[in-house]
């Protein structure tokens, strides 16, 4: 997320907990667990508490998964790729997370969302359920099936942005809002 | 056969399974990063059960969360099902009263897998 979004978002809205670091299971569990105690403490609704959990666990696992470490950190200063930012305003929950990935990445992961969000509410039911069907089953998840069910859980169209970094690498970044009423 | 036990996790799911009364519950979370590795000695002994299972087999589910890499490990699970002869299995999938996403989940797999599966409601 560039300066100026970030500085918009900080505004307008409570920033619940924020995050940059590595992308390794231990810290990405850490997140969950810490937004977890947060959303205990502001969130009321059992039902919307229980969907932006679901909805972070798959966002940061999306991340531990697909982040392809051997190709990425030689471009990179440090290892801390991950920026996680959980924010609420007044109606809704915003999470914001992002890494870095290969300039070559950019097309596949922009018409993968893209191709997501030009579904309405049952084409998107209709094609989790073609894919869980088919058994395509990797470690990774694969097929899709994560960005599907975060599409799915927050009845909302998914944000996203890719921001030049280096010759080599791109900064992308993923904007799930998730309703507060 | 030996039951098939594992205490819950923050990641993984209470796993209880009779091999001998056909009773099964899973409960809990499941989300572990590596789901098909968590599953794997489940998928093996699932694997043994179904050439000699118990006259009825029926398999309570009763989970808070799940990450979509346990989704399709639970089919795997009952794909193994399905094969047992003159099926008799019965899925209780557990889901609260205001959870529409375990709810649809449910449903999901009520229409992509061959057994019988019944939705039950929890009061909250």
């Amino acid at each position: 997320m560039d300066f100026n979004n970030y500085y918009k978002l900080m505004q307008s809205s409570q920033v619940i907990m924020s995050y940059k670091g590595a992308a390794s299971s231990k810290l990405l569990d850490g997140i969950i667990s810490a937004s977890q105690a947060k959303l205990d403490e502001i969130e009321t609704k059992k039902s919307i508490h229980r969907k932006v959990v679901g909805i972070l666990i798959e966002i940061l696992q999306n991340i531990y998964h697909h982040f392809n470490k051997t190709s990425i950190l030689p471009y990179l200063e440090d290892d801390s790729s991950v920026m996680f930012i959980f924010a609420k305003t007044s109606d809704e929950y915003i999470i914001t997370a992002g890494n870095h990935i290969l300039k070559s990445e950019i097309l596949a992961i922009k018409s993968r969302i893209d191709e997501v969000n030009e579904m309405d509410a049952d084409q998107l039911k209709a094609k989790y359920r073609e894919i869980l069907e088919s058994g395509e089953f990797s470690d990774k998840g694969g097929a899709g099936l994560g960005i599907i069910d975060i599409a799915k859980k927050s009845g909302g169209k998914l944000g996203y942005e890719f921001i030049d970094h280096n010759e080599h690498l791109s900064y992308f970044s993923l904007i799930v809002k998730i309703s507060a009423i | 056969m030996e039951n098939f036990y594992l205490d819950g996790t923050t990641k993984t799911p209470k796993l209880s399974l009779n091999p001998q009364t056909g009773k099964f519950m899973m409960s809990g979370r499941s989300i572990p990063e590596n789901s098909i590795e968590f599953y794997k000695p489940l998928f093996e002994w699932l694997d043994e059960y179904v050439k000699n299972p118990s006259a009825q087999t029926s398999f309570d589910i009763q989970l808070e969360y799940f990450n979509t890499s346990s989704s399709k490990c639970l089919v795997e699970i009952f794909r193994r099902l399905e094969k047992i002869k003159d099926n008799d299995t019965v899925v209780n999938w557990f889901y609260e009263e205001d959870d529409e996403d375990m709810q649809e989940s449910g449903e999901d797999f009520k229409e992509i897998i061959d057994l019988k599966i019944v939705m039950s409601m929890i009061e909250s």
